[in-house]
């Protein structure tokens, strides 16, 4: 997996470059995400805040709410939410379109007509969703602190100006920052991942759906551990 | 002319080629031949370096491909041409995209020429008027001479047939067959068809080769293949078809 990662990325600077076949996963990816993942963040955002308020409240620190359901976003359920939601429905797309691609031959016929199936399928989609995912997360993110401030301001009456004091006051860029970078790794690893089964995918329709379920596994399961391994690294 | 030489191939504990030796002349139409499962398919894949083999040498104008750089081989597979089993059609794309997409690759034409180019390969094959489609719209048959069309796209000088006729009704065998004499010899193209299907054999090969426990067993022209004294050729060439064989079982019990 490592070494299609790698060839992949040897391979981004050889021409011809594909724009018409990254644009359209970027569409795919991205664009076509976009409900999955305002639906997603908006009620991770207002749950957090639920949960959150009814904690703050036994010792009076409800006006800590705005803050802790900004950075529980922007740190962790942003980027790691976003992640796993790409691959469940792109990460699984991108193995079952490929799989069957392998099993029906189309890609030993694009190796005979002396294309390279890496270049033409493997770079525009890890590219899309190293590109893509971060963009989502931001969107989570924003939609998430949207829906916590609709649960504590308008639904709990907490203080609109506390709120967003605290919520300014505790948030700071390398939070926002370092969320991003999470992205950018969730992103290549769900695309790595989904191209490899399916690249590697035999046996006919069963073999197909195999890789499908590996590849959702996998880069779920991968993201988590991603996700322990960066927090520990990037936040002091 | 493509030369094989000793070539071996096994898979795991299965061994599929055990030291084929044969010589394919050019512009010709050459058939191997053989039962199901007898590694008919790989060696056509040895051919064009899909598969790299265990041992052995594939010389192609006294070339080893074997042995050639990725992008050395990759400038080689621009001489050939494949029609696969089941076409291998991309089916994201549509009959003109899927033939427009070798020209695309590899070469510098506008888009009007290649329109051209694409026009004239499908009116070769019969079927212009399916331009526009999907290729899931499209019979197992029209997927083969569409397949055909973009194998032709690049002018190559060499084309691979993977079992070009299997389950395909016997009208649409005879026009395939017909189909891959007919530009053949227009453009004076190296041919290799993987096939079992022996009447078609003996109608249009210049030159059979019979596989048989990983070896090529006997090989010649058409009339050399049918006084074969060899009792696998015999058997294979002398069955009847396998409706007819069940007919007569039935009859008998």
């Amino acid at each position: 997996m490592a070494l299609m990662f790698f060839k992949a990325m040897m391979l981004t600077f050889r021409p011809p470059f594909r724009v018409r076949l990254l644009l359209k996963q970027m569409e795919f990816v991205g664009v076509k995400s976009t409900l999955v993942v305002v639906l997603t963040g908006l009620f991770s955002g207002m749950v957090l805040a639920l949960q959150g308020y009814y904690g703050f409240r036994k010792f009076g620190g409800e006006t800590l709410l705005g803050a802790t359901v900004a950075l529980s976003l922007l740190r962790e359920l942003g980027p790691v939410l976003t992640g796993l939601m790409v691959t469940a429905r792109a990460g699984s797309a991108m193995a079952a379109e490929i799989g069957t691609m392998r099993v029906t031959e189309q890609i030993d016929a694009l190796e005979v007509m002396a294309v390279n199936p890496i270049h033409y399928l493997v770079v525009p989609r890890l590219w899309a969703a190293i590109l893509m995912v971060p963009l989502l997360t931001v969107l989570a993110d924003v939609v998430g602190i949207a829906g916590g401030y609709f649960v504590g301001v308008i639904l709990l009456h907490i203080d609109a100006g506390i709120y967003i004091a605290k919520m300014k006051e505790l948030v700071e860029l390398s939070d926002i920052a370092n969320g991003l970078y999470k992205a950018f790794v969730f992103g290549a690893i769900l695309a790595v991942v989904g191209c490899f089964k399916g690249y590697h995918a035999r046996g006919g329709a069963e073999g197909v759906g195999r890789a499908t379920t590996q590849a959702v596994v996998i880069s779920s399961i991968s993201i988590l551990i991603a996700d322990y391994i960066l927090t520990s690294l990037l936040f002091d | 002319m493509i030369k094989i030489i000793d070539l071996h191939k096994a898979f795991g504990p299965q061994k599929v080629l055990q030291g084929v030796n044969l010589e394919i002349p050019e512009g010709k139409i050459t058939f191997i031949m053989g039962a199901s499962g007898t590694g008919k398919s790989v060696l056509l894949k040895h051919i064009i370096g899909l598969i790299s083999p265990d041992k052995g040498q594939i010389l192609i104008d006294g070339k080893d491909i074997t042995r050639l750089s990725e992008p050395e081989l990759m400038e080689i597979r621009k001489r050939f041409g494949m029609l696969f089993q089941e076409g291998a059609l991309f089916d994201s794309l549509t009959v003109g995209e899927n033939v427009a997409f070798p020209l695309r690759e590899h070469t510098k034409l506008s888009e009007r020429e290649i329109r051209a180019r694409v026009e004239t390969k499908l009116s070769q094959v019969g079927l212009l008027k399916a331009i526009d489609k999907m290729p899931s719209e499209l019979s197992g048959g029209m997927k083969k001479r569409v397949a055909l069309a973009r194998a032709l796209a690049l002018d190559p000088e060499i084309v691979l047939f993977d079992e070009p006729t299997t389950g395909l009704d016997p009208i649409m065998q005879e026009s395939i067959s017909n189909l891959i004499k007919e530009t053949q010899q227009r453009l004076n193209l190296t041919c290799v068809v993987i096939s079992h299907d022996v009447p078609i054999a003996f109608a249009i090969a210049d030159k059979i080769a019979f596989l048989y426990e990983g070896k090529v067993i006997e090989e010649g022209s058409p009339e050399k293949i049918k006084h074969s004294k060899h009792p696998f050729v015999q058997k294979f060439i002398r069955a009847l078809p396998t409706g007819f064989k069940e007919a007569r079982d039935e009859q008998e019990q």
